[in-house]
């Protein structure tokens, strides 16, 4: 039997926990990834998405939570439901005394579900759309690192697939790797493949998905359209000025919160009802030297560090 | 998979040597009566090699390869990082168990007919072959000895199956494949020297290893099955017993690596 073609969500969690020992790894996580969609799972490193990719695909039980894959419980349908989808996790893992071939048709082998008769095209077809045919008789131990990764892109591509999960899929590939991986995942998304894309890399996802979650020391801190979370940032207005404690005091007095970026230059998000004329004029007729003023919106990478914090900190 | 691997041909290799140091050591020098036994038969009957071989294997040469073997079976996957593609392929837990422990049963098999079969074609190379006398003072042909040989491989095949499913088990617990075939070797010793302290003589007949060197009765007339069945049921309860553990850990075991 195959999942239930019709189901509107590609992966569904319900309050997915993962505790080791007394750490939440994971922590009530409810992800919602539409069918057709090409999903980013965004968080700094060390906040929880590989060990949620890991639940999705039943290679570690939750501790509290449900998921669902195209429509069916996990684990308990990874028999039925782990055929429909291809998976990178956490970096490609391979035989090193066996060739890249034999690699893919060993793990093709390992699922039962698979036709052996098409093996031998399959396995050519995925190597020759990651372009490694070249390369497809050495032995993996003699592979680059972006080799080795594209031969885990090449194993999740080795039969149709109605989900892809691929963590970290760029990593270890250089400039022009990383855009045949966008390319793929585009052209991939157009066959009507759900993508499930996590990354580290802001950028990256910025350019790849339409619909994106943000992960943060084990939480979910946002979920949503691409373009929803754009918008979401808020414009900052940001003075210089010498009289910056007088100027505070002034900006704070008007409901804004302003935090000081620089010797002389304070920045605040704007709050709805007070325009940036209205600071200006309430900060001169407070006798505050102003000697520049400037207003920008925010950009996405200043709503995503917002969303999960700054700093060199990893959570763990 | 198992086969494909440098590795496995290289200790077959080495188990292949045992048969013919015995036969060049014997060739260069004539024992006399000491040594292990059947050694002293070798210079009358080169077809004895393989018996003096397989008996100096067993306590030692044989549980290390199979402890390699046995011990790589998860914890080699976990540690390459291919364990975790073969479960999203999904290859199935159980089914992912009984393929590794059909592998190291495999392995036995063929360690076992590799010191069987070099031994008796070095031996024949390098002594005279001649109708073989048993244990009880028969003489077998040619024909009769090639039975009791196969007989004498499947016994010893047999006999390392309880330590294969004990590694396996072990194999589950950890990602680090040394740990597991090092755990396994040391307690395929620790099993020989329990075995040798007559003060433990209760738990004797349990111990996986106890009939390792209990094929005499094969190589008697009339031909006598009773020591090749006990011993099948004693590993067969090892087998089902580490068989279930490893499978109770595995199905429930957290992939991490």
């Amino acid at each position: 039997m195959t999942p239930q073609v019709g189901a509107p969500l590609a992966v569904e969690t319900r309050g997915l926990s993962k505790v080791f020992g007394s750490q939440r790894a994971v922590d009530d996580v409810s992800l919602q990834v539409p069918r057709g969609s090409v999903f980013g799972f965004l968080g700094p490193n060390g906040s929880g998405k590989t060990t949620t990719i890991r639940i999705l695909l039943g290679l570690a039980a939750a501790t509290e939570g449900e998921v669902r894959l195209l429509g069916e419980p996990m684990p308990g349908r990874g028999a039925v439901v782990l055929p429909h989808v291809g998976a990178l996790v956490e970096g490609p893992g391979f035989y090193p005394f066996l060739s890249g071939r034999d690699n893919l048709r060993r793990l093709d082998a390992a699922d039962p579900t698979t036709t052996p008769r098409t093996r031998r095209t399959r396995v050519e077809e995925a190597l020759e759309r990651v372009g490694l045919s070249h390369a497809a008789a050495k032995k993996v131990h003699a592979y680059s690192l972006g080799m080795k990764q594209r031969l885990g892109l090449a194993n999740a591509l080795l039969r149709p697939r109605q989900l892809l999960v691929l963590d970290e899929p760029t990593n270890g590939l250089d400039p022009q790797g990383t855009r045949e991986v966008r390319h793929l995942v585009r052209s991939l998304s157009e066959d009507g493949t759900t993508v499930f894309v996590s990354s580290h890399l802001l950028g990256e996802i910025e350019q790849m998905c339409d619909s994106t979650a943000v992960m943060s020391a084990g939480r979910l801190v946002w979920q949503g359209g691409m373009e929803a979370l754009r918008a979401e940032g808020r414009a900052r207005v940001r003075v210089r000025t010498p009289d910056v404690a007088e100027a505070r005091a002034c900006l704070a007095g008007l409901g804004l919160e302003p935090d000081l970026e620089g010797p002389a230059l304070l920045a605040a998000p704007l709050v709805d009802g007070v325009a940036t004329e209205q600071a200006v004029a309430a900060l001169v007729a407070a006798g505050v030297r102003v000697r520049g003023v400037e207003v920008s919106g925010e950009t996405l990478e200043d709503r995503y560090v917002a969303l999960t914090g700054e700093g060199f900190d990893v959570a763990g | 998979m198992l086969f494909g691997r440098r590795r496995t041909w290289a200790m077959l290799a080495a188990l292949a040597l045992v048969p013919v140091l015995v036969a060049v050591a014997v060739r260069i020098e004539d024992p006399g009566r000491d040594g292990p036994p059947f050694l002293g038969s070798i210079t009358s009957n080169g077809l004895f090699v393989s018996l003096t071989a397989m008996t100096v294997s067993i306590p030692l040469f044989l549980p290390l390869t199979v402890g390699v073997v046995a011990g790589d079976t998860i914890a080699g996957e976990a540690s390459l990082g291919t364990l975790r593609y073969l479960l999203v392929a999904p290859a199935g837990r159980l089914r992912l168990l009984a393929v590794k422990m059909a592998g190291a049963a495999a392995f036995c098999l063929a360690a076992a007919t590799t010191i069987a079969l070099t031994g008796a074609l070095v031996g024949a190379a390098l002594f005279p072959v001649g109708p073989v006398t048993l244990l009880s003072g028969d003489t077998v042909g040619l024909g009769g000895y090639a039975v009791r040989l196969g007989l004498l491989v499947l016994y010893v095949a047999l006999s390392l199956l309880g330590l294969s499913a004990v590694g396996l088990f072990i194999s589950t617990l950890t990602t680090v494949p040394v740990g597991a075939m090092a755990a396994t070797v040391v307690l395929a010793g620790a099993a020989q020297v329990l075995g040798q302290l007559p003060q433990l003589e209760v738990i004797h007949p349990w111990l996986f290893s106890a009939h390792w060197l209990g094929f005499a009765d094969l190589l008697r007339s009339p031909l006598d099955l009773g020591s090749l069945g006990e011993n099948a049921l004693l590993q067969l309860a090892y087998l089902a017993v580490f068989g279930s553990l490893a499978y109770g850990r595995f199905t429930t075991k957290d992939v991490l690596s």
